[in-house]
C-alpha cells in the first residue's frame, strides 16, 4: 500500500517524499480521476499546497512533526472550514464561508494533515446515495453508472479512488459505513460522544458522529487518534476521565483470543445472494482464526427505521430551522414580505429530500402527535440500546451486512424515498444505541462491486473494534482491490 | 343592585442575570454597545455550533428559585422552543418546557399597614434571550444580536394579586431579591426587568360571579407602567363587561401593548394564536443534575432574604418601616448596619449616619457602601462617640464623611478639627451660671412654668452652647442647667 495515510506519512517524516510532492501527486491523480467521479465540491489546491510548504519547512528545520504530517486528506462538504466554502451541498449554502473551522478540521491541521478538498454529500447529509446533492454528481468509482452510497459518496468515492489518502465523513444512519461499503473502502462511526461535533453543520444532532474514511483499518486507527478526544464546546462529547483516548494504532497487529462474534441469522436473509455468501464467508473465516459465533436476537430491530426516521427528522426539522435567509445563506429575490424570505428562500434554495425531512419531523413534533411519534420513537431507541447491551453481554461484537446489496444504479430507488430508507436498516440502529462500528471489504459481486462486512462493538470500545476488523484484513486481500479507474 | 369587582392578575417576568458571559457562548454581556459587537458564531447560530451552558447563570436561577421558596428540580434539561423570527437566529429558543429549575414556590410581599401576603410562584426557569429588530430604518429592518443568547430568568406566579397596588409591591419585591442575591442587576432602564401581567376581574352580580376574558398586557419595564397599565385594563374591562356581557371562555384570551404617552393599553391580538412551539429536549445539550450537596451549598450561599432583614431590623433594632426598607434595598447596605449594631451601636443613630451620609456619599461616587473607606468599626465608634455627646450629631455627620471618602479614626478625626464637646461640668457650671444672670426673662418663663416654659429652655440651651463655642455637650448643659432651674423652682 504505497499511498496509504501511513505511509505518506512515513516517507515525509524520514524526508524520502517532500509533502508538496505528495499534494501535487495526489492532484495530478485528482485532475485525470475527477471528471469521471466527481467527488468533490470544492478542490483546495492553493491552502493545500499552503499547507505542505509550512509541512517541508518544519522537516528542513527538525521541528517535530503531526501524526498525519504532509498526509493529502478530504473532508466532507458539511465540516466548517474558513478556507474554501462550506456548502453541505446545499443551494441554500452555495457561497457560504464558515467564520470558524470544525473541531476535527483543527485537529487536522494541528496534526500537519494537508487538505485537499471537500467532498460531495447528500444534501444536509439526507441520503443515502448522494444523489440529492443540490450541487453536484458523484459517481461510484467501481461503476461510474452507479451511486457511491451516501450522505459520504464524495469522502467515500474520494478514497476508492485514490484522489486522496484518507477523508472524513459524518455518520447519522450509515453515512459513512453505508459508502465505504459501496466503494470498497474502511469506513468507522465511532461511539456517539467520542469525536467533537462542533463544526460538523447538523443533521440529527444525537445520532450525528464524525468519522474516517481510509484504505485500511490502520489508517482509520490512526485518524481516530488525530479527530478523538473531548472538546468543551461539544457538551456531548465525553470528557477523558469518562472514557480516555488510547492509542488506537497500539495492539492493532495482536488478534483477539476467544473471540466471540454475535450473530443474528435473520440479518442473512433475503438480502442479495452474494452480500450474503460473502459475509458467512467472513464468518467462516473469524471462526478459522479462532472466534466463536453466538447466534443472538436483536428483538427491536425491525423499528430501527421508523424510529430513526421520527427522531432524525424531528431533530433535522429544528436545526435546518436556521437557513432561512435572513442571516446568511440564499434569500430569495422574489421575497415580498418578511414571511415570504422564509418561504421563498427555503422553498427555492432546499431540495425535494431535505423539505420531505423537514415535514415530516414537524409533523412528528407537533402537539397532538408529539406522544404517538416522537415520544414512541425514543421508547424505541431506548429498546435498542438494550438489544446491543444484552448482545455485548454475551459477546465481543455484533456482525453484519453493511447494507442489503451492492451499489446501485443512478434512479433506481429516487422514484421509492421509503425502498432507500429500508436499505439503511443495518446500520441506522447502531446510530440510535450511539455504540461505534466500522465497515470493511469483504468481498466483491458478480459485477464487480464491493461488498461490505459490519462490526459493531460496545460504547468506547473502538480499540477491540479496530483489532477485530484487522483480524480480517491481515487475512484477506480485499482491502487492496482497487477499482479499474484508480489504476 | 349591588356590583362589585374583584381584579385578579398573574405576572410573568423576565430577569436578566449579570453573568459575565451569555447564556450558551461566551460572548460578554451587552448593554448599549453598538450593534452586533457582542457576538459569535454559536450565539448568531452559525451553521455547526453548539451551546455550552453557562454554569454561573444555573446556579443564579437556582439561588433565585430557592429565595422564591420553590421546589428545585435535581434533574434538568433543556429544551428547544420553535419559532420563526428575525430577532431569533436559530429559529429555536434554548429554554425549559416541563422540567423547570423551580417550581410551586411564593414570594413574601410587603402589605400595607405592616402584614405580608404569600403569591404563589408556579415556576422559574432559565432561557437565553432573543435579539432585538430595529424598524425605524426606512424601509428596511435591522437585526441586533448583543443581546441574543443573553442569560433570562422567567418566573411566571399564579394569579394571587387582586390590585395593581399589590403587582408592583410584588415586582418591586422581587427586584429586591434579585438584587440581594446578586444575581440581577435589576435596572429597570437598562431593561433587566420586563413584566407581562394577565388581567382579568371578577365580577359579582347578584348572587353569581362573571369572569372576563384575559388579557394580557406585554413587555413593560416599569413600575409605574405595571400599575397603570393594570388600573387602565381594570376599567376597561369592567366598562367592556359592561357593554358586551362577555366572559371569559377558552381561546378569547387578548394580547395588549401599553402606550406609555397616552396611558392606554392597546388592543394587538384579537385572539391567542394557535401557538405550536414543537418543544422537544435539546439534544446538543446534556441533563443538567444538582446533588443533595450541591443543593446545599447553595442554600448556604442563600442567606437571609431582604423582607426577613427588613422584618427583624423593625422588631429587634425597633426601627420603622420605612428606615428599615431603605436599608434592606441592598444587601452591602442591609449588612453593613447589621455588622455596624452588632458592635454595640445604637440602631437608629447608626441608621441615621448610614442613610443621610452613607447612601449619598455611596450614590454619588457610584459605588456600594461597603466600598466606601468607612468600616462598620469605626462607624460603631463614630455611633458611640455621639451617644456619649463627645460630638454633635452635625459633627458626627461631617466626620462619617471625611472617612468616607479619605479613612481614617473618627476620634482622630474629631480631635484634629477640634469637634471634641465640653464635658467639664466645672467650666459648664460658670457658663450655666452666667447665662441665668443674663436672662431673668427666660429664667422666670422656666421657674414659673409658663406657656412658654418649653421654648424659653431650649434658649437658655442654646445661649450656654453658644458661649462655649459649640464646644460643650449637649447632654451635660442640659443636666447642670435642669438642676440649676429645678433649685430656683423649690427653693
Ligand atoms: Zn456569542
Amino acid at each position: 500500500m504505497e499511498w496509504t495515510v501511513r505511509s505518506i506519512r512515513d516517507r515525509v517524516a524520514s524526508g524520502k517524499l517532500q509533502s508538496r510532492e505528495a499534494v501535487e501527486r495526489f492532484f495530478a491523480r485528482i485532475e485525470k480521476i475527477e471528471p469521471q467521479v466527481g467527488a468533490f465540491l470544492t478542490l483546495l489546491k492553493e491552502t493545500a499546497l499552503e499547507q505542505a510548504a509550512k509541512v517541508d519547512e518544519k522537516i528542513a528545520s527538525g521541528r517535530p512533526l503531526g501524526p498525519l504530517a504532509g498526509v493529502p486528506v478530504a473532508v466532507k462538504d458539511n465540516l466548517c472550514t474558513t478556507f474554501g466554502p462550506t456548502t453541505c451541498a446545499s443551494r441554500m449554502l452555495e457561497n457560504f464561508i464558515s467564520p470558524y473551522n470544525a473541531h476535527v478540521i483543527e485537529k487536522l491541521l494541528a496534526a500537519d494533515a494537508v487538505i485537499v478538498g471537500k467532498t460531495n454529500m447528500d444534501e444536509f447529509a439526507m441520503g443515502s446515495s448522494t444523489e440529492n446533492s443540490g450541487l453536484k454528481k458523484t459517481c461510484n468509482p467501481w461503476d461510474i453508472s452507479r451511486v457511491p452510497g451516501g450522505s459520504s459518496g464524495g469522502s467515500a468515492a474520494a478514497v476508492a479512488a485514490r484522489m486522496c489518502a484518507a477523508a472524513l465523513g459524518s455518520d447519522t444512519g450509515g453515512s459513512i459505513r453505508q459508502p465505504a461499503g459501496f466503494c470498497g473502502v474502511v469506513g468507522l462511526k465511532p461511539t456517539y460522544g467520542r469525536v467533537s461535533r462542533y463544526g460538523l453543520v447538523a443533521y440529527g444532532s444525537s445520532l450525528d458522529q464524525i468519522g474516517p474514511i481510509t484504505q485500511t483499518v490502520e489508517d482509520a486507527a490512526v485518524l481516530l487518534n488525530v479527530i478523538a478526544g473531548h472538546d468543551p464546546r461539544d457538551s456531548t462529547c465525553v470528557s477523558e476521565q469518562t472514557a480516555p483516548v488510547p492509542d488506537y494504532t497500539a495492539g492493532l497487529e495482536t488478534p483477539l483470543e476467544g473471540l466471540r462474534i454475535a450473530v443474528v441469522e435473520s440479518f442473512l436473509e433475503g438480502i442479495q445472494a452474494e452480500v450474503q455468501q460473502a459475509i458467512e464467508e467472513a464468518l467462516r473465516l473469524y471462526q478459522k482464526l479462532g472466534a466463536r459465533l453466538v447466534p443472538i436476537q436483536m428483538p427491536h430491530f425491525e423499528y430501527a427505521v421508523s424510529a430513526y426516521y421520527v427522531i432524525a427528522t424531528a431533530e433535522a426539522s429544528s436545526n435546518l430551522a436556521r437557513y432561512d435567509g435572513v442571516h446568511y445563506g440564499y434569500r430569495s429575490p422574489r421575497a415580498g414580505s418578511y414571511i415570504e424570505v422564509y418561504s421563498k428562500s427555503r422553498d427555492e434554495a432546499l431540495g425535494a429530500e431535505v423539505k420531505r425531512r423537514i415535514m415530516l419531523g414537524t409533523f412528528a413534533l407537533s402537539s397532538g402527535y408529539y406522544d404517538a411519534y416522537y415520544l414512541k420513537a425514543l421508547k424505541v431507541r431506548n429498546l435498542i440500546r438494550n438489544d446491543f447491551t444484552r448482545a455485548f453481554e454475551q459477546a465481543d461484537c455484533l456482525m453484519m451486512p453493511v447494507s442489503p446489496t451492492t451499489a446501485f444504479r443512478f434512479g433506481e430507488k429516487t422514484a421509492d424515498p421509503l425502498q432507500m430508507y429500508l436499505a439503511d436498516i443495518y446500520t441506522i440502529a447502531v446510530n440510535l444505541a450511539g455504540v461505534p462500528a466500522v465497515s470493511i471489504p469483504c468481498g466483491l459481486d458478480r459485477q464487480n462491486l464491493p461488498i461490505g462486512l459490519q462490526i459493531v462493538t460496545a460504547p468506547f470500545t473502538e480499540s477491540m473494534l479496530l483489532r477485530i476488523a484487522r483480524m480480517f484484513e491481515k487475512s484477506t486481500q480485499w482491502h487492496s482491490c482497487m477499482p479499474d479507474i484508480a489504476k | 343592585m349591588s356590583e362589585s369587582y374583584k381584579i385578579v392578575v398573574g405576572l410573568e417576568i423576565h430577569v436578566h442575570l449579570a453573568t459575565r458571559s451569555k447564556m450558551f457562548c461566551g460572548c460578554e454581556l451587552s448593554y448599549g454597545q453598538p450593534p452586533n459587537t457582542r457576538v459569535c458564531p454559536v450565539c448568531i447560530g452559525m451553521p455547526g455550533v453548539l451551546p455550552v451552558m453557562n454554569r454561573t447563570a444555573f446556579e443564579y436561577a437556582v439561588l433565585t428559585a430557592m429565595a422564591l421558596h420553590c421546589q428545585i428540580a435535581s434533574f434538568t434539561k433543556w429544551d428547544r422552543k420553535s419559532y420563526y423570527y428575525p430577532d431569533l437566529p436559530k429559529n429555536y429558543q434554548i429554554s425549559q418546557y416541563d422540567l423547570p429549575i423551580g417550581r410551586d414556590g411564593y414570594i413574601e410581599i410587603p402589605e400595607e399597614g405592616g402584614g405580608t401576603k404569600k403569591i404563589r410562584i408556579r415556576r422559574v426557569h432559565l432561557e437565553e434571550d432573543a435579539g432585538k429588530n430595529i424598524h425605524d430604518l426606512g424601509g428596511y429592518t435591522a437585526v441586533d444580536l448583543n443581546r441574543a443568547g443573553a442569560p433570562l430568568l422567567e418566573i411566571v406566579t399564579e394569579p394571587d394579586m387582586n390590585s395593581p397596588a399589590e403587582v408592583r409591591a410584588m415586582a418591586e419585591e422581587l427586584r429586591r431579591i434579585v438584587r440581594f442575591l446578586g444575581v440581577s442587576e435589576g435596572d429597570m432602564q437598562k431593561g433587566h426587568m420586563r413584566f407581562e401581567p394577565n388581567v382579568n376581574l371578577h365580577i359579582r352580580r347578584g348572587g353569581q360571579v362573571f369572569k372576563t376574558p384575559i388579557t394580557e398586557v406585554k413587555n413593560l419595564n416599569s413600575f409605574r407602567a405595571l400599575e397603570k397599565s393594570i388600573a387602565y385594563e381594570a376599567h376597561r374591562q369592567y366598562e367592556e363587561f359592561l357593554e358586551t356581557g362577555q366572559t371569559l371562555q377558552m381561546g378569547n384570551k387578548k394580547t395588549f401593548g401599553w402606550d406609555d404617552v397616552q396611558e392606554v393599553t392597546v388592543l394587538q391580538r384579537e385572539k391567542e394564536e394557535a401557538h405550536d412551539y414543537r418543544y422537544f429536549p435539546e439534544p446538543d445539550l446534556v441533563p443538567v443534575r444538582l446533588t443533595a450537596e450541591q443543593i446545599k451549598e447553595l442554600e448556604s450561599r442563600l442567606g437571609e432574604l431582604p423582607l426577613q432583614m427588613q422584618k427583624r431590623f423593625e422588631t429587634q433594632y425597633g426601627l420603622i418601616a420605612y428606615d428599615a426598607g431603605v436599608l434592606t434595598a441592598e444587601r452591602a447596605t442591609a449588612e453593613f448596619f447589621d455588622r455596624t449594631v452588632r458592635l454595640g451601636a445604637e440602631p437608629k443613630r447608626v441608621c441615621n449616619l448610614l442613610t443621610q451620609v452613607g447612601l449619598k456619599i455611596a450614590n454619588e461616587l457610584s459605588v456600594r457602601v461597603d466600598q466606601l473607606r468607612m468600616t462598620p468599626e469605626s462607624l460603631a465608634k463614630l455611633a458611640k462617640m455621639t451617644e456619649e455627646g463627645l460630638v454633635s450629631a452635625t459633627s458626627a455627620n461631617q466626620i462619617f464623611e471625611q472617612i468616607a471618602r479619605e479613612g481614617g479614626d473618627p476620634e482622630a478625626i474629631a480631635k484634629e478639627r477640634n469637634l471634641i464637646q465640653s464635658s467639664d461640668s466645672g467650666q459648664i457650671e460658670a457658663l450655666v451660671d452666667a447665662v441665668i444672670a443674663e436672662q431673668p426673662q427666660a429664667v422666670q418663663d422656666v421657674v414659673q412654668e409658663s406657656k412658654k416654659a418649653k421654648k424659653a429652655l431650649g434658649f437658655l440651651m442654646g445661649q450656654v452652647i453658644q458661649k462655649s463655642g459649640g464646644q460643650a455637650n449637649p447632654k451635660i448643659v442640659s443636666q447642670i442647667l435642669q438642676a440649676k432651674l429645678d433649685a430656683l423652682k423649690n427653693p
